[in-house]
């Protein structure tokens, strides 16, 4: 019997140690740091200084509001589309589905920092770029993309709509699958629009996917860097400047660990309470 | 939902393509044009005007960025760090999978979920104590270790394995445990043979990640000839800012595995994903 315990405990080893050495360890220290006015050399205890100083600080809380607006203009919305475009979809043909499954998700599997880089071409402020080009074919002006603080942000929220929406669309369609279709004789019994159908049927039961889908998107929402860090650098004038990229800026460009480690703590509590509401509002116990 | 019966379906039907279609064009032109730019040999982007088709192509580009950069070394690192990290994670995801699922043992509830309740913790709360920890306590800065050993098998990857081997039936367990079978020869002779398809989910998806990693490599990596094919692609967006060509070929060159891997496995990359994601 105790033999049989020992392997248990070596095949959760791995993912246990790995778990106290990048987590759990990281977690306390962090926890402990964000007291101190801490760099390499030497660590002071300061207090509560860290986290006075970051609520305090106007360049946090514009990270914030820069963050926020970022989440809240590309999260819904980009769920909106996949389940746009999964409606649509799971009302093809099998072979069809297929396709459009394979065109829709690819982009995904390109990497954040090439996807960057090709929109840092397509936003070119030069008239050869692609966009301008595009535009120009509408008589409209040369904008300047990234390099004005009205529309960086707008641009960097852009690219996410014509990112990839395959994980999502793939997410919703096996849930649309797992809808029964008696649900959908019944309406066509009372004669149901399709809108009435969406709203009544598909739209409920679809729920655990949709709250699934904003919770995760919202947290990995809130911590954007590297579009940030490769097309903008925060700029112009803070315009981009998220909350993620001041977090980096302080610890890695200017080494005050304590204050990027309250900001992250402040970060992480901010995405809990999110996460906490969205869970409070969307979630219903759908059975079906 | 049947709408082909009739006229008004057909025309639903022909909207349905017409939109589907749209999108994926808007979709699938920042690829396009990736790889038009990458073929259009012009060194700077005032002058650089690529027309929709190549039309007279030149691999210009990508001489320039293979001679400006080391590109292959930095795909060597990528695809010996990406490679290590998918091994790590099939081995020892699937044993913590398994353990978690079908054994019982005293804690293993509460080791499972205290596990995955940091999940939702934001990555930047443990990044700075890591990166202390690994460059200057353990002074493992640009070495392989730093970039794979703290990724060898993530909480998710346990996650995914432990709701897959929930699925799996226990009579083949008890089966060869009567057949005096030790827990490890049931693990590697029965258990994982059945999981090959639930592991080679995991495989692909933690290779593609980790071969587009780039916030950890970037921080851990300091000299040139360690850095990834990402963390080369971004120095040399800083240090080349205008060629677009060969920006574009850099960006080509990275894409390329993960986009031939897509299209060889498909059918994992399009059924995979929902593999555990909204159970538990």
């Amino acid at each position: 019997m105790k033999r049989e315990y020992t392997w248990c405990y070596i095949f959760i080893a791995m993912p246990v140690l790995l778990f106290l050495a990048f987590t759990l360890y990281p977690i306390v220290s962090a926890f402990i740091m964000s007291f101190q006015y801490y760099s390499v050399l030497e660590s002071t205890w300061v207090g509560l200084d860290n986290y006075k100083y970051a609520l305090t600080d106007p360049v946090f809380w514009r990270s914030m509001r820069v963050t926020l607006v970022y989440t809240v203009g590309t999260v819904p919305v980009n769920v909106l589309i996949s389940l746009g475009l999964a409606y649509l979809v799971f009302q093809l043909r099998e072979r069809a589905r297929t396709f459009f499954k394979a065109a829709l998700y690819l982009p995904a599997v390109t990497s954040g920092v090439t996807m960057s880089l090709v929109w840092l071409w397509i936003l070119d402020p030069t008239p050869s770029g692609l966009l301008n080009q595009a535009l120009g074919w509408f008589g409209i002006d040369n904008v300047i993309w990234l390099g004005s603080s009205k529309t960086a942000l707008l641009s960097l929220m852009l690219m996410t709509y014509f990112g990839s929406h395959g994980p999502a669309l793939i997410l919703y369609l096996s849930a649309m699958g797992g809808i029964p279709k008696s649900l959908y004789e019944a309406a066509d019994v009372d004669a149901a629009s399709n809108w009435s159908k969406l709203r009544n049927i598909t739209w409920p039961l679809l729920k655990p996917t949709t709250l699934y889908l904003l919770v995760t998107g919202v947290i990995s929402s809130f911590q954007v860097f590297m579009n940030v860090y490769l097309m903008t650098q925060g700029g112009p004038n803070f315009a981009t400047s998220t909350i993620a990229y001041l977090i980096y800026q302080n610890a890695f460009r200017y080494f005050d660990f304590g204050l990027a480690s309250a900001m992250s703590f402040l970060l992480a509590v901010v995405i809990v309470a999110v996460s906490a509401i969205q869970f409070k509002y969307m979630s219903t116990d759908v059975e079906y | 939902m049947d709408v082909r019966s009739n006229a008004a379906g057909k025309v639903r039907i022909v909207v349905i393509y017409a939109v589907l279609l749209i999108w994926v064009a808007f979709t699938i032109i920042p690829l396009y044009w990736m790889l038009v730019t990458s073929l259009t040999d012009a060194t700077m982007s005032a002058t650089l005007s690529p027309s929709w088709f190549p039309l007279k192509p030149s691999l210009a580009p990508y001489a320039r960025f293979l001679g400006k950069s080391q590109a292959p070394r930095w795909l060597l690192n990528s695809a010996i760090v990406a490679c290590a990290i998918t091994l790590g994670n099939v081995i020892f995801s699937s044993m913590a999978g398994y353990a978690f699922a079908k054994l019982r043992f005293p804690g293993r509830d509460a080791i499972f979920w205290i596990l995955l309740s940091t999940m939702m913790l934001p990555y930047h709360v443990t990044l700075i104590p890591t990166y202390i920890l690994v460059i200057n306590k353990l002074g493992m800065g640009d070495t392989y270790t730093a970039l794979i050993v703290p990724f060898l098998c993530t909480v998710s990857n346990t996650f995914l394995m432990k709701q897959y081997m929930s699925t799996l039936p226990s009579t083949l367990i008890e089966a060869a445990r009567i057949d005096a079978c030790t827990e490890f020869g049931i693990y590697r002779k029965i258990i994982f043979p059945i999981a090959k398809p639930g592991l080679a989910v995991v495989a692909i998806f933690t290779f593609v990640s980790y071969w587009n990693q780039f916030f950890w490599p970037f921080l851990v990596t300091s000299s040139n000839s360690m850095r990834t094919v990402q963390v080369g692609l971004a120095s040399f967006r800083f240090a080349e800012a205008t060629d677009f060509g060969a920006m574009m070929a850099g960006a080509v060159l990275a894409s390329l595995p993960v986009v031939a891997l897509f299209f060889s496995l498909q059918k994992y990359f399009l059924q995979g994903i929902t593999v555990g994601a909204l159970k538990g």
